[in-house]
């Protein structure tokens, strides 16, 4: 069962090959036999996610025609969930239970979704290996020499080893297109503000945004059908209609534009990645796309833009972390301040300490001007390049990430892994959609190819992204080892 | 970064940096800071600073209870209460 995609299961389910408990019950049993390999989860929810799983097959029996509803799948660490520990992959968080479900968690379990358990992931989302987790790193499923890419490894090593068909992930800079890229999965990153925000712990508030990681685009419409609603709890919500994202997979590309920026194909990129990703290029113009060279000229001061916007925003977010209301509290503080310190200073590992501290040198007294403000004028160029190339394509394409896995401890310098995200973080700091698929290999690991959308596009990447599903079979490739 | 710049910068984010990692975090700030460096070259003269993707505007709502009192579920999770407030060591002498 754990072979068959989203829409396969959904269909079974509804011709009763088998119940939700059955197939709740054999991606539990696969989590306990298998995750000791990966680490992929944080925590199993065995008897809350059978329980969901009778409701759903109670609620199929009486004629219930959600396509995801009986359909197990996990949660990022990230996503409040009622009465189920919640721990951002921190120390922090490792005796929270939140009080309520954020909207996505209430909108998958509206649509029927069993969740099977919370997925490992970076402390609070920062990182690009899931080596910052208090909980430990997560292993690739096709090199468990080398991370999974991050900060969503943990739902990307989950889908890749077929402990669940599908994960919730979010995305700041790159941390679901990232992960996808390195564990061979179709990862999400929706428009900014299309998914609400309500309770998935805020990390930069003005770039975090919820998405998937699945097996294929046709899963991923799946998903974002059901994840997607305008919700008054986010003031950011995007009050917009959510289509039918399955309506359009079908449609051919012939004709479309796709732009190549330059930018995305210059020093810092592994020869065999772009190989592959040039290769899939060649295979969308196949398909009867046209492609067009474009420039994306403010490319290069992406990632130190982001640098300083995601440390600002997280330096104010996580300010509400003192040890007062919930989360980790010092023993024995001596007065108010030493409880704050000491407290925060146990709860956060050194990764997410660094971007404290920067957040905080870059917005204290005589330095905004010169960094904060600065990095929110020059996001705007960045913005508009893309508004730019929109004016003549349809869509991007270019490469996920710089270069396949990397094994542990690889790079130790924080820069160098700030790398990692150099082709996704403008899509962030823009707001704009962007999807990740598989398009090959090189040294046996995965490579990413990645789509860029106009605001609003996501069914037009996932058409994309299904036609070339369809011409090509990238997508179905496993790691050697999952039987 | 020097050592009192940075131990000034913990003391604003109350937040305690260790010896034992006083260094790595130290060194890795400064590896930051060298990297948003680049930014000051670029001219923004003119140039709105963006703050929301979308540019959208804070959106209010009506000035409505909607959640009720949700107290004992909130505190059920604190790290130490007494009839219904939050403890924390003493502030005022």
């Amino acid at each position: 069962m754990h072979k068959l995609s989203l829409a396969e299961l959904a269909k079974g389910l509804r011709d009763k090959s088998y119940s939700s408990v059955e197939l709740t019950e054999h991606y539990l049993d696969r989590i306990k036999r298998l995750d000791g390999n990966y680490n992929s989860f944080i925590t199993v929810t065995e008897e809350r996610a059978l329980e969901q799983a009778r409701a759903a097959d109670q609620a199929l029996a009486a004629g219930n025609t959600s396509p995801l509803c009986g359909v197990p799948i996990a949660h990022k660490d990230i996503f409040c969930t009622a009465g189920v520990k919640t721990t951002c992959g921190s120390r922090m968080l490792d005796n929270f239970v939140p009080p309520y479900d954020a909207t996505v968690v209430e909108n998958l379990g509206r649509a029927g979704c069993v969740t099977l358990g919370k997925t490992n992931m970076d402390e609070f989302a920062m990182g690009s290996s899931n080596e910052t987790s208090y909980f430990g790193l997560v292993k690739n499923p096709w090199d468990t020499n080398c991370v999974p890419g991050g900060s969503s490894g943990g739902s990307a090593a989950a889908v890749a080893a077929q402990l669940a068909p599908v994960a919730t992930a979010t995305d700041t800079g790159g941390s679901i297109r990232q992960p996808a890229a390195l564990c061979g999965l179709t990862g999400l990153k929706p428009t900014y503000g299309r998914i609400s925000r309500w309770g998935m712990i805020a990390f930069a508030s003005s770039l975090d945004q919820a998405g998937t990681l699945a097996r294929s685009a046709e899963d991923t419409a799946l998903m974002l059908g059901a994840m997607a609603s305008f919700d008054p709890k986010d003031s950011t919500s995007v009050d917009k209609d959510v289509p039918d994202y399955t309506a359009a997979l079908p449609d051919k590309i012939a004709g479309l534009k796709i732009g190549i920026p330059k930018e995305y194909f210059g020093e810092g990129l592994n020869a065999g990645t772009e190989q592959r990703v040039k290769e899939a290029i060649a295979e969308l113009e196949k398909l009867g796309a046209t492609l067009v060279d474009i420039s994306l000229p403010h490319t290069h001061l992406a990632v130190p833009t982001y640098y300083v916007i995601a440390p600002a925003e997280c330096s104010a977010n996580l300010s509400r972390f003192d040890g007062v209301r919930y989360g980790h509290r010092c023993d024995d503080p001596q007065d108010l301040l030493d409880m704050y310190c000491r407290s925060r200073g146990e709860g956060f590992g050194n990764e997410v300490k660094r971007r404290i501290l920067v957040g905080t040198y870059a917005l204290s007294a005589g330095y905004y001007d010169a960094y904060y403000r600065k990095a929110q004028q020059i996001r705007r160029l960045i913005k508009q390049d893309f508004m730019e190339a929109f004016k003549q394509v349809d869509v991007i394409a270019g490469p996920t990430a710089p270069s396949v896995a990397f094994p542990f401890g690889a790079k130790k310098d924080p820069v160098a892994m700030y790398m990692e995200d150099i082709y996704t973080i403008a899509t962030n700091l823009a707001g704009l959609p962007g999807l990740s698929l598989p398009c090959g290999l090189v040294d046996d690991k995965p490579v990413g190819l990645q789509l860029i959308g106009g605001y609003f596009e996501e069914a037009r990447l996932l058409n994309v992204a299904h036609q070339f599903q369809l011409a090509t079979d990238h997508h179905r490739h496993t790691p050697a080892n999952i039987d | 970064m020097e050592r009192s710049q940075l131990e000034k910068l913990a003391l604003l984010a109350r937040l305690n940096v260790d010896d034992s990692v006083f260094e790595e975090v130290s060194q890795g700030i400064s590896q930051v800071l060298g990297l948003v460096e680049q930014l000051q070259a670029v001219d923004t003269t003119g140039v709105e600073p963006m703050a929301h993707p979308l540019d959208a505007l804070q959106r209010l709502r009506p000035d409505e209870v909607t959640e009720g009192n949700c107290r004992d579920a909130y505190q059920a999770i604190a790290p130490q209460t007494e009839n219904g407030l939050y403890l924390v060591p003493k502030v005022i002498e």
